[in-house]
């Protein structure tokens, strides 16, 4: 037999919080994800909520393009408030 | 029971020497290491023998355990055995996802432990037949897990640190069960207390060498360190362990079976006598008293689950058909 389908996890740790991506599964199907992800990933309270996505599903950035996709935003300091020079006098801004 | 991850891996890797420089360089800068980067083909070949034996060591570490669940001496010990066998499964579940990063399929490694060709610890090639063998699991072989997968949480690649501190967090909770189990025992009847010292008898030495071989003979231990796959080596993973038993040991007033057992002052540190390790090999080799054991269960639970497996399966496909149809009709 082949492996069953996997699937990448995310858990949501309370309200108020994105979910989060934990690990992954195999599962048959998204019901079966679902309920292995549980008790997998979530057996002291680890979260709230849970997604399952079909890890064909992602589609990522490619890591030998991180200088060219990721590095203009690092020169750009002036995207920084601490890049503008306001007199202490002025008070908090 | 990971330091043995390392036995027979193979790290020769042929990328050019530019290559490997700006490798080195990211793993000297503590930068982790993700599944799509490039990496040495050695590299990902010694993680994925390492991440998938220390993931077979959760799933065949079950079966020791297992063996006491129906029979625990009351609700609340059963209750914790029955939650941490649990937690040993899931170890292996995160253990498996994380080597699959690496491109290697579960059924791939599944089929290498029910082959014999992948090996997991030797620790869990020896029987379980009292309690009090609960109790010292959880002290030193769970006690010996944490010392070895603690440095682990900061290892180069990343799926695998990761990994690791899902593991630590629940770890905690294994070894005091156990010494709880130990404590018990040591304070009660003189049987009892005579039951946790054999199991301590029986347990020491093979938790000591979980760690793996002395440094002086492990070959690979070196390649590993570079690459921050280890921290630290399986002498001082030892040594740090028997500092931290032996005072545990001697406050439930048991007696650790090492009459060369001595105290340095020079380097604040035991020394331990001599350890058997032809014994080691020929556990590790297969002739354990438990190896065709747990790998006869371990090839019964995957046989007798085929059905279950197939079944679910054939039950997503029908249902995704299903879904199909419906939208076409619509
Ligand atoms: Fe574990
Ligand atoms: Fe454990």
């Amino acid at each position: 037999m082949t492996d069953a389908p996997l699937w990448e996890v995310f858990i949501r740790p309370r309200n108020g919080l994105s979910h989060v991506h934990c690990g992954s599964v195999h599962a048959a199907d998204e019901v079966m994800a679902i309920q292995a992800a549980r008790d997998v990933y979530t057996r002291r309270g680890e979260g709230n909520s849970i997604w399952v996505v079909p890890s064909d599903a992602i589609t990522a950035s490619d890591p030998a393009l991180k200088e060219q996709n990721f590095e203009p935003a690092m020169s750009k300091i002036y995207r920084h408030p601490s890049f503008y020079e306001i007199p202490e006098d002025v008070g908090h801004m | 029971m990971y330091a043995q991850g390392l036995i027979g891996a193979d790290a020769a890797t042929t990328e050019d020497a530019a290559f490997l420089e700006r490798f080195q360089a990211r793993i000297d800068a503590e930068e982790k290491i993700e599944p799509n980067d490039p990496m040495p083909a050695g590299y990902r070949k010694t993680l994925i023998r390492q991440i998938g034996q220390h993931a077979h060591s959760e799933i065949v570490g079950m079966l020791p355990e297992g063996n006491w669940i129906t029979r625990a001496p009351s609700l609340r010990r059963k209750a914790a055995l029955l939650a941490k066998v649990q937690d040993e499964g899931g170890h292996g579940l995160y253990l498996y996802a994380a080597a699959e990063t690496l491109g290697v399929t579960r059924d791939q490694m599944t089929e290498e432990l029910l082959s014999g060709k992948a090996k997991y610890s030797s620790i869990f090639n020896y029987p379980t037949p009292t309690w009090a063998d609960i109790g010292a699991i959880g002290w030193l072989v769970d006690g010996a897990a944490i010392m070895n997968q603690i440095p682990l949480c900061r290892c180069s690649y990343g799926p695998y640190a990761r990994a690791m501190i899902r593991v630590c967090k629940e770890e905690s909770f294994h070894q005091r069960q156990g010494y709880e189990i130990m404590m018990t025992l040591a304070r009660g009847a003189p049987a009892q207390k005579d039951m946790a010292q054999d199991a301590l008898n029986r347990w020491w030495w093979p938790s000591l060498v979980m760690f793996g071989p002395p440094d002086s003979d492990s070959v690979h231990g070196d390649q590993s360190m570079a690459w921050k796959i280890k921290r630290f080596t399986n002498d001082e993973l030892r040594r740090k362990f028997i500092n931290a038993t032996v005072p545990q040991a001697e406050f439930i007033d048991l007696t650790v079976p090492d009459p060369d057992l001595r105290w340095n002052d020079d380097t604040q540190s035991y020394e331990h006598g001599p350890i058997d390790w032809d014994e080691f090999w020929r556990v590790v080799k297969g002739h354990g008293q438990m190896n065709r054991d747990r790998i006869a269960a371990r090839r019964k639970a995957w046989e007798d689950g085929a059905w279950v497996r197939d079944a679910a399966v054939a039950h997503g496909e029908k249902r995704r058909t299903r879904h199909t149809a419906a939208l076409a009709a619509e």
